[in-house]
């Protein structure tokens, strides 16, 4: 069980977070396409610079810890993951606040 | 590259595409400092556990500080680190918050699913933190 050490604090993360979507009406689900478009760029951008890390020996991972599946460029997809949801954590805190105060983002529109 | 070059690099570009190239502004807004110390918060403490248990080890030839040591945890503060965490890794979470808030505002803003907005929030959000709304 220990292969989902990484996996289970990403699951922690959205855990922790889920509750915006709902307690303060965040939308962040709700608008699935346009989360999926930011993410997918997010991906693209940081598993490049991952594959880089990992080819050069920046950072290692304890394959205990991971759950060993690999995708492109020896990338764990335990990071894939971590790439997905860390700004999924991030829109959800940021529309969270935003719900709860009111303050402008720039993307109201007119009127 | 070292990480630590690529960490400030990524700041610097994340830097001009949000003032300049995107626009979005967001280091200019409250709205934008607020979330990102309460997820940068969260953020030291999920970091934390991943270095401070040694599931991600770094190079020490990468960062300011040393290499994760074969056996105990890297220094909780100090020798370049901040929770357990290369300090490197605070210019990585800034920089993959913050372009990720990019790229959701400039899509809201080109009219991609502006709508539903968000909020506002349950009135029992209010009630259970004993706020009179």
């Amino acid at each position: 069980m220990s292969k989902f050490v990484y996996v289970s604090v990403l699951l922690g993360c959205l855990a922790g977070t889920a509750w915006l979507e709902f307690f303060l009406r965040t939308r962040v689900y709700q608008r699935t396409w346009r989360l999926i478009l930011t993410i997918f760029p997010i991906v693209l951008i940081f598993s490049a610079w991952d594959a880089y890390a990992i080819s050069q020996g920046h950072w290692t991972f304890d394959e205990r810890y991971i759950t060993g599946i690999t995708t492109v460029a020896n990338i764990p997809i335990d990071e894939i993951l971590f790439f997905i949801v860390i700004p999924i954590c991030a829109i959800l805190s940021f529309e969270a606040v935003r719900s709860a105060r009111g303050w402008k983002a720039g993307d109201e529109g007119e009127s | 590259m070292t990480y630590t070059q690529l960490a400030l690099i990524s700041v610097a570009i994340t830097i001009v595409l949000d003032l300049w190239v995107f626009r979005t502004k967001h280091l200019t807004r409250r709205l934008f400092w607020v979330s990102y110390s309460i997820v940068i918060f969260f953020q030291l403490v999920t970091n934390g556990i991943l270095t401070g248990f040694g599931i991600v080890e770094y190079d020490g030839a990468a960062i300011i500080g040393s290499s994760t040591p074969e056996t105990n945890s890297p220094q909780f503060i100090g020798d370049g680190r901040l929770f357990f965490a290369p300090i490197e890794d605070l210019l990585f979470g800034f920089s993959l918050v913050v372009l990720s808030l990019i790229f959701w505002v400039a899509l809201g803003r080109s009219g991609i699913q502006r709508n539903p907005v968000s909020g506002p929030p349950r009135r029992s959000v209010w009630k259970l933190l004993g706020i009179k709304q």
